[in-house]
């Protein structure tokens, strides 16, 4: 019984850490922001998982599984929100490569103002030099 | 088991050189976020993959705060870059605060 659930928990933990190997790949060879973090978000949800699956296996005792488990949790909680946060900038700051996208819902056609853009205070129109923006 | 332990921190320690790498190239500080936050999440791998090979629940405590912390940097950095749009003056976002090295690979696309 052991012995089965030590070859379960040494495959989790190597499917966890073989996704730990392409994240590093991907982020490697990958052009911009968002395929960049399509590779990076690999082990941040299965990898972990997996990773806390065995090391839940392995350890004994479930305190210490509820504490992996609480890992877990956190990480399908908030790997959403950061990678929001991150894409939503980058898509702002012009770092995607257009030639690359298949479907730009905000391209051109959603933007007909070209000083507006955004939803936050951040995106106000720019100040003219000397030149208040005038409201539209 | 120590081939398998040395085959886990063989993919774990490769995943981690190749985020540091992706980290020092850029080009963009976004790109260094996005680094960042996988170099993270493969050291709490590692860390867990440490406890389950020694079966020693020491370090059990440590994962908890370093996957808060991965969050709590990632978010704050990316809320810092969007906040650098307000002072900008051609009104596209991206004279203020980037590397050049981002501009030119922009130029490229």
């Amino acid at each position: 019984m052991t012995a089965l659930a030590d070859v379960v928990a040494f495959a989790c933990l190597l499917t966890g850490a073989a996704l730990c190997l392409t994240a590093g790949l991907g982020l490697v060879r990958f052009p911009d922001v968002l395929s960049r973090m399509h590779a990076g978000t690999k082990p941040q949800v299965l990898g972990v998982l997996l990773v806390m699956v065995g090391a839940a296996i392995r350890l004994d005792g479930w305190a210490n599984a509820w504490m992996l488990l609480l890992v877990a949790a956190f990480q399908l909680l908030t790997a959403p929100v950061s990678a929001h946060l991150i894409s939503r900038v980058a898509y702002r700051r012009r770092h995607v490569r257009r030639d690359l996208l298949l479907i730009d819902e905000f391209g051109p056609a959603g933007h007909q103002d070209p000083r507006y853009r955004g939803d936050e205070p951040g995106d106000a129109p720019p100040e003219e030099d000397g030149v208040l923006p005038q409201p539209s | 088991m120590t081939v398998v332990g040395f085959a886990l921190y063989a993919l774990i320690g490769g995943g981690a050189l190749l985020a540091l790498v992706r980290l020092a190239l850029g080009p963009s500080l976004l790109d260094r976020v996005v680094a960042t936050d996988t170099l993270l999440v493969i050291i709490s791998a590692g860390l867990a993959v440490y406890a389950a090979l020694e079966r020693s629940p020491t370090v059990v405590p440590v994962l908890v705060v370093v996957s808060l912390l991965a969050f709590v940097g990632s978010v704050s950095v990316a809320r810092y870059i969007g906040g650098m749009l307000l002072r900008s003056r051609t009104g596209d976002g991206r004279d203020l605060g980037l590397p050049l090295a981002a501009e030119v690979r922009e130029e490229q696309s």
